[in-house]
C-alpha cells in the first residue's frame, strides 16, 4: 500500500518543501493506516526524511538526471508508485512538480488535484480541500480512480516532526528514448538571492516607485529582511523589472510567511496571487487603495520616506535581536 | 506546420466568484468570459509562427455552445479554423482526452495550451495531452523558436530560466513572455467580418470519464480590519510584527 512522495533535492541535499511534502505524507499515511516512501534523484543521503516520517528513501542515482528531466522523472516515479503498491503519491507545488504531475498522472491513470491545502477530509471516498479560481474559493474534491496523485499548496501544511528510522535502496527504473526528447540546454539562475517560490518573506513594489530607478531601496528593504523581490504587471510590463517578478493571476503566485507591498494600489488580479501569504503588510499614499481591505497592517505614508526610515529601524532591530 | 491552440474560456479577472445549488456550482450570472490569459499569449505567439514562418492555426475548445464567442474571438484575432468539441468540460483528465482526439485526428505538429487556466487553476491538461499523444512537453514556456522539426524552448523555474531543445511534435504550457503584453490583439472590425465566415466545427465529444468531482465550494472567511500604524511610528510596526504576527 504505502503513500510515495517525491522529495525534491538540489546538489543533493532536500529543499525545504521537501520536507513539507513528506510531513503530510505522514498524515495521509497515519489516516489510511500504512507508511511513507520516497523517491528522489541523486541526493545524497536520506537527510532529515526519517524526522518528518519518511520510512524508507528509493534514491534513483544516474548521471543522465542530474538536470531535471519531467518525462523521464515523471516515469521514474510513477514506476517508484507501481513498485510500492502505493495508493495515494504526493508532489509539491515547485516549477518541477507542476511539470511532471500531470506525466505521473497519466502513466499511474490517477485522479491528479493540485494545489491542496488540507489533509483529505475523508479517504473513502478520497476527498481534499483545493484552492480555485486564484485563490478566490475552495473546492471540495473526491478523487475516484484508485491510485491518487496530491499536488501540495507550498506552506499549507507546514513542517510536522514524526521521527522513525529512514533507510535508503537505490532504485533502478526502465527509463526509454521518448523520456529524453526534451534535453536542457542552459540553466540561468541567480544562486545568490532568494526566489520568490523558497522565500519567507516578499518585498514587492508596484507603480508607486515612479520608475526602475528607484528600485536601491526595494533591494536594500529584501536584503535586510532576507527576502526575495517581486512586482506587480504594470512594473514587469514597463520593463522595470524582469517577468519572473511579476506576482498575481496572470504572475506567480506568493505564499510567504509575510509579504510587504510598497506603492501597489491592490487590484483584485494582483491580491488573488497573494492571498495564500499569512501576514500582508501595505505602505501606500492613498489611504483609499483597496489594498488596506486585503492587508494585516498598513502605514499610510509616502515609500520615499517610509521605506528609508524602515530599513534603518529594521537594521537596528536585527542588531538588537541578533 | 500545423498548430493546435487550446483555449480555455475563463470568467474575466475581475468577476466576482459566486456558488449556487447549495454551493455545488459556479454562478455564472453577471459574469463575462474571456479567452484565458494565458491562452492569449500562446495564441498571439502561433499567429507570429503564421505570419512569419507559415502555418495554420486552429483553436479547440472543449464545452457546450456558450464557449463559441470566445473561439470566434480567438479567429477574429486571426486563427483560421475553431473546433468545438461538444461537451461539458468536467476535468483535467476528461478535457485531456477529448484534447488528445483532436490532436490525433489533425495530426499537429505544436500544440499550444496555458500553464494553467485562472478559474480551476488545474495547471494539468497540457502535460496530459503530451502524455496521451506521446508528445515532447514543455511547461511554464517563456519563449518559443521552431526551426524545421525542433523547438527552443525557455521555461520559467523557480528563481530562473531553463533553456532546452525538444523534437516535434511538441506540447507547451505557455504563459506571458511567448509574447509581451504590448503584442497582444485586439480583434479589429475586419477580423470580426472575417471571423463570422471562418468554420467552427462542432464535433461530438469521445466517450471519457473523469477522475475527479467536485462535491462542493467553499469562500475563505472574511478578514479582520487592518491595523494601521503612523508613518512616524515604524518602531510599532516592526513590534507588532514581530510580536503578534511573528512575521520576522
Ligand atoms: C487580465 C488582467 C490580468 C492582470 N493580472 C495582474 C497580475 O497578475 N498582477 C498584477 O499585479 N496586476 C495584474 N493586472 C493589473 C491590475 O489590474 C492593476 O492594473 C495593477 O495591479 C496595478 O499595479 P500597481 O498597483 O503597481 O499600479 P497602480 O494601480 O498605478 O497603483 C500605484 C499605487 O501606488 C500608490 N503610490 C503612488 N505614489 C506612492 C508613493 N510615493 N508612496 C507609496 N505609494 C504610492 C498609489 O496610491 C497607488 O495605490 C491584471 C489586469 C488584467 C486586465
Ligand atoms: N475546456 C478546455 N478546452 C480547451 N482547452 C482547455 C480547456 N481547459 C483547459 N484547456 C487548456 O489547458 C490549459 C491548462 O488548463 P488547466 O489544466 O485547466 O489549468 C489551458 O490554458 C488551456 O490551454
Amino acid at each position: 500500500m504505502s503513500v510515495l512522495v517525491y522529495t525534491e533535492s538540489e546538489n543533493g541535499s532536500f529543499k525545504k518543501t521537501a520536507y513539507e511534502v513528506a510531513s503530510y505524507a505522514k498524515g495521509v499515511a497515519d489516516m489510511m493506516g500504512t507508511d511513507v516512501a520516497a523517491i528522489s534523484f541523486n541526493a545524497n543521503d536520506a537527510g532529515d526524511l526519517g524526522t518528518y516520517g519518511v520510512n524508507r528513501l528509493h534514491n534513483v542515482s544516474d548521471s543522465k538526471l542530474d538536470k531535471f528531466n519531467a518525462a523521464a522523472y515523471a516515469n521514474a516515479i510513477a514506476q517508484a508508485a507501481k513498485a510500492e503498491g502505493a495508493k495515494v503519491v504526493v508532489i509539491s507545488s515547485s516549477a518541477d512538480s507542476r511539470y511532471l504531475g500531470s506525466l505521473v498522472s497519466v502513466h499511474l491513470e490517477a485522479g491528479y488535484v493540485s494545489n491542496v491545502t488540507e489533509l483529505p477530509s475523508s479517504t473513502d471516498p478520497f476527498t481534499v480541500k483545493r484552492t480555485v479560481f486564484t485563490n478566490k474559493a475552495f473546492s471540495n474534491t473526491a478523487i475516484t480512480t484508485d491510485v491518487k496523485l496530491v499536488g501540495l499548496s507550498k506552506n499549507a501544511y507546514g513542517l510536522k516532526e514524526n521521527a522513525t528510522e529512514c533507510a535508503v535502496q537505490s532504485f533502478e527504473p526502465s527509463l526509454n528514448d521518448n523520456d529524453f526528447s526534451v534535453t536542457v540546454q542552459s540553466v540561468d539562475k541567480a544562486t545568490d538571492k532568494v526566489t520568490i517560490a523558497d522565500a519567507e518573506v516578499v518585498v514587492s513594489a508596484g507603480r508607486g516607485m515612479k520608475g526602475p530607478e528607484n528600485w536601491g531601496m526595494i533591494e536594500e528593504l529584501a536584503d535586510v529582511l532576507g527576502a526575495a523581490t517581486a512586482c506587480s504587471k504594470p512594473v514587469s510590463d514597463l520593463g522595470w523589472r524582469p517577468h519572473g517578478e511579476h506576482v498575481g493571476q496572470t504572475g506567480k503566485p506568493v505564499a510567504s510567511n509575510l509579504y510587504i507591498a510598497i506603492g501597489i494600489s491592490g487590484a483584485i488580479q494582483h491580491l488573488a496571487g497573494i492571498n495564500s501569504s499569512k501576514v500582508k503588510v501595505v505602505i501606500n499614499t492613498d489611504p483609499e487603495a483597496p489594498f488596506f481591505k486585503a492587508a494585516d497592517y498598513g502605514v499610510v505614508g509616502d515609500a520615499f520616506e517610509v521605506v528609508p526610515a524602515l530599513i534603518d529601524k529594521l537594521k537596528a532591530f536585527k542588531a538588537a535581536n541578533a | 506546420m500545423k498548430i493546435l491552440v487550446c483555449i480555455s474560456h475563463v470568467p474575466d479577472t475581475t468577476s466576482k466568484i459566486n456558488f449556487t445549488d447549495n454551493d455545488s456550482q459556479f454562478d455564472t450570472s453577471g459574469v463575462q468570459f474571456v479567452i484565458n490569459p494565458n491562452d492569449e499569449f500562446g495564441l498571439t505567439r502561433a499567429m507570429w509562427f503564421k505570419e512569419k514562418q507559415g502555418a495554420s492555426v486552429d483553436v479547440v475548445t472543449v464545452g457546450g455552445a456558450e464557449v463559441e464567442p470566445t473561439l470566434r474571438k480567438a479567429l477574429a484575432i486571426g486563427a483560421d479554423t475553431a473546433i468545438r468539441v461538444d461537451t461539458p468540460a468536467v476535468d483535467g483528465y476528461q478535457v485531456a482526452k477529448q484534447l488528445s482526439a483532436v490532436v490525433k485526428d489533425g495530426g499537429y505538429d505544436l500544440v499550444i495550451a496555458g500553464r494553467e487556466s485562472i478559474d480551476y487553476n488545474g495547471g494539468m491538461v497540457p502535460g496530459m495531452v503530451a502524455a496521451m499523444t506521446g508528445a515532447s512537453f514543455v511547461n511554464t514556456c517563456i519563449s518559443l523558436e521552431i526551426e524545421g522539426d525542433t523547438a527552443t524552448a525557455i521555461r520559467e523555474i523557480d528563481g530562473g530560466k531553463e533553456t532546452s531543445t525538444a523534437t516535434l511534435p511538441l506540447v507547451i504550457g505557455g504563459q506571458k513572455g511567448l509574447v509581451e503584453e504590448s503584442d497582444l490583439r485586439i480583434p479589429n472590425m475586419r477580423g470580426i467580418m472575417m471571423a463570422r465566415k471562418k468554420p467552427l466545427n462542432v464535433v461530438p465529444a469521445t466517450d471519457a470519464s473523469s477522475e475527479t468531482n467536485t462535491v462542493s465550494f467553499s469562500k475563505p472567511e472574511p478578514k479582520g480590519a487592518v491595523t494601521l500604524v503612523e508613518a512616524d511610528n515604524l518602531d510599532k510596526l516592526i513590534d507588532l510584527l514581530h510580536n503578534e504576527a511573528k512575521a520576522i
